[in-house]
């Protein structure tokens, strides 16, 4: 069951969301880039903008339309959101080591703009915080009231491989609302609801039932994005693939270029690793664990008493890629990456992810050739 | 998950730098500890450290942890007295495997700090002894003076029904045991490979020279359990920080059968 938004009408859409309690979190344009951060209106949102992106670049541009989506992804990802950079997890006192866990009434939160890949990200981290056997208490607070509103990707950026790993850039499922934004003819949006949360506010929304019109427009911007981005990656057998060459030779060439700066972590949708900062209070008697974002490429990640496990960049990129793209597999059932195209863009030295693999697959056929 | 606050109810001196914390909880306990799993011990305001239990299975809810002082959080650890309280999470991890080896030989091989995990599985085998066939504990430290639990270790000795060889690396005069490192032992102690289980603990090196000295005895590799440590923030598997290729070692270890474990442990720095 589809409708049609006028886009004109979008701020009718974040009114019903603020109404129904949800603070109303989507991109804006700040500090040169797309971000997601409170949203008061669509005036807020990057129309007419859109993203260009390069291995090691990234350049916000003018469209030559209005759209409202008109970007690829930025680099902040909904894990911002779901899992902050920095949490309190608990406050004691000294006096009877009396331990007292945060608060964890979250607003509920709308979040506008979701991209399908993104939408996959979030189903990963949902797997890993609260599938197992052991749910994360944060996480699952801040996951309980969220509202999904995806926007189906018409413009991905160059670096953009979600429709080699099945991610996008269509939006199936997981989302409360789905749009897709259409220009051909009238600017509007397709709508369509993927829960009873989702019928409720598309019900308080000016709409008309999609026509056929609609629906192709709405196909054809889809299908054009994914052949945009035929044959970037060949994501065949990758698991293993990588683990069968954790010795190869190109661990190295990798790890001459990559300076463990943490930058792909950090952008990453879908890394997770934190560390914790216990700190008590100048006079001692009250103290607090923090958990904060970490990254596979710090020094101090693999440190123990008695040595580092991963003291080269090599060990530590080898890690790093082996785990997105195959050992997540084997820990949570499901691809660490979802083809956003982050980690290559904000790569300061410009390491594609694809390249790599691409590189290691090229050695494996020769090797067993 | 918040740490519960724990007394110390008793301490003991091992060595110069290990100690063992018996620890009573002060008001709600933790699910009953098995051997082999850990507990993330909290010291007020300095930090948490993945610690063995190192007790006898049957002491209920009375929780036993050895550690030596390798950092901030353990010499924290180590340095607080009876009645002082820490916080514990747990318990952590799956458990030895004890019950594979009932109707077999026992053979536990421990590389210094090594012998406070393996310690509640001995307890555990010993209390249920007709169960098994010959029991064997093979023990190397560094020196003498870094050997821990003697009192058990020495009344293991005494029994007859239990063959226990100690050994350590360097020694003075005084010492009368076996000297050289501990996987030398293993050629000659008196068990059937062919109808054994052993459980090995120690640095990683030597387990990997152990592993390789009981195969060689003709041990299958399925017989063959190990205990891992990687740096854990969490202990719940979701810190990251203690996988190793397709595992997390808190959650699906720390214990390992050996086959299973072996690939990853022969890429260096993985
Ligand atoms: C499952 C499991 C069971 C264990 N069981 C036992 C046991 O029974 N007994 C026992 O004695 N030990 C045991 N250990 C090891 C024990 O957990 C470590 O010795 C302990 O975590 C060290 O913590 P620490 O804070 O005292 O030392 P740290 O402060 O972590 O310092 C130890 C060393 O590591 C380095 N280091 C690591 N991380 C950091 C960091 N973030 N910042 C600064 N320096 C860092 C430092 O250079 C230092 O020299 C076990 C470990 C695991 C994983
Ligand atoms: S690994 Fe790179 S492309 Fe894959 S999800 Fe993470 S940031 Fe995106
Ligand atoms: S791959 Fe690039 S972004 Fe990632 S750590 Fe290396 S240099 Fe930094």
């Amino acid at each position: 069951m589809a409708e049609v938004l006028a886009a004109a009408d979008l701020g009718v859409l974040l009114g019903a969301l603020r109404a129904r309690g949800y603070r109303v979190v989507g991109p804006r344009v700040a500090a040169g880039v797309i971000q997601y951060a409170e949203l008061d209106d669509a005036g807020d949102l990057p129309h007419g903008w859109t993203d260009e992106q390069a291995p090691g670049r990234y350049r916000l541009a003018r469209r030559d339309d209005d759209a409202y989506f008109g970007y690829a992804v930025g680099p902040h990802s909904w894990k911002r959101e779901l899992l902050p950079p920095r949490v309190r997890l608990w406050q004691a006192s000294r006096d009877g080591l009396a331990v007292e866990e945060e608060e964890t009434d979250y607003q509920p939160t709308a979040f506008v703009g979701v991209r399908p890949c993104e939408l996959a990200a979030i189903a990963i981290q949902d797997r890993v915080f609260l599938d197992g056997r052991f749910a994360d208490r944060d996480y699952a607070a801040r996951r309980a009231d969220v509202f999904l509103v995806a926007v189906e990707c018409g413009s991905p950026s160059s670096l953009c491989f979600c429709s080699s790993l099945g991610t996008g850039p269509g939006a199936t499922d997981g989302f409360d609302l789905a749009l897709t934004e259409l220009h051909a003819g009238e600017h509007r949006f397709l709508v369509r609801s993927g829960s009873s949360a989702g019928n409720a506010v598309l019900a308080d929304l000016p709409t008309r039932p999609a026509a056929r019109a609609d629906l192709e427009t709405a196909e054809q911007v889809v299908e054009a994005a994914a052949r945009a981005q035929a044959g970037r990656f060949a994501a065949e057998d990758v698991h293993d693939l990588l683990l069968r060459n954790l010795e190869s030779p190109h661990w190295d060439a990798v790890a001459e270029r990559c300076l463990s700066c943490g930058n792909c972590t950090l952008v990453c949708p879908t890394c997770f690793c934190t560390h914790v900062e216990d700190t008590s209070s100048l006079d001692g008697e009250t103290a607090a664990r923090d958990r904060v974002w970490d990254t596979c490429f710090s020094l101090r990640y693999a440190e123990m008493h008695g040595g580092n496990t991963r003291p080269t960049t090599r060990a530590r990129y080898r890690q790093w890629l082996t785990h997105k793209l195959a050992t997540w597999e084997d820990q949570f059932g499901t691809s660490g990456c979802v083809g956003c195209g982050r980690c290559i863009a904000w790569c300061p030295a410009a390491i594609d992810i694809r390249a790599e693999v691409a590189a290691i697959r090229q050695e494996d056929a020769h090797a067993h050739a | 998950m918040a740490p519960l606050p724990y007394v110390v109810a008793r301490k003991r001196r091992e060595t110069r730098d290990v100690w063992t914390l018996e620890l009573e909880p002060v008001d709600e306990a933790i699910e009953q500890i098995r051997p082999g799993q850990f507990t993330m011990l909290y010291r007020f305001g300095v930090g948490e450290a993945p610690i063995s239990s190192s007790g006898d299975p049957e002491l209920g809810f009375r929780l036993v942890h050895t550690m030596r002082e390798a950092g901030q959080v353990t010499r924290g650890l180590c340095a607080a007295k009876p009645g002082d309280l820490v916080g514990v999470r747990g318990p952590f991890g799956n458990a030895w495997p004890v019950d594979t080896a009932r109707g077999k030989d026992v053979v536990f091989v421990a590389g210094g700090i090594g012998l406070p995990p393996l310690r509640g599985a001995v307890y555990d085998v010993l209390a249920h002894r007709n169960g098994f066939g010959r029991v064997v504990l093979l023990y190397g430290g560094r020196s003498p003076g870094e050997l821990v639990f003697r009192s058990d270790v020495e009344r293991w000795r005494s029994r007859l029904d239990v063959d226990v060889e100690v050994t350590v690396d360097t020694a003075g005069h005084d010492w009368r045991g076996n000297v050289g490192v501990v996987t030398k032992l293993i050629p000659r102690a008196p068990f059937d490979p062919a109808n054994a289980v052993a459980f090995v603990v120690g640095p990683e090196i030597m387990m990997r020279f152990a592993a390789a000295a009981l195969i060689e005895r003709g041990l299958p590799q399925e017989s063959l359990w190990i205990s891992m440590e990687r740096t854990m923030r969490c202990g719940v598997g979701l810190c990251g920080h203690c996988q190793l290729g397709p595992t997390l070692i808190c959650r699906d270890g720390p214990v390992y059968r050996w086959d299973e474990m072996r690939p990853w442990l022969e890429v260096a720095a993985l």
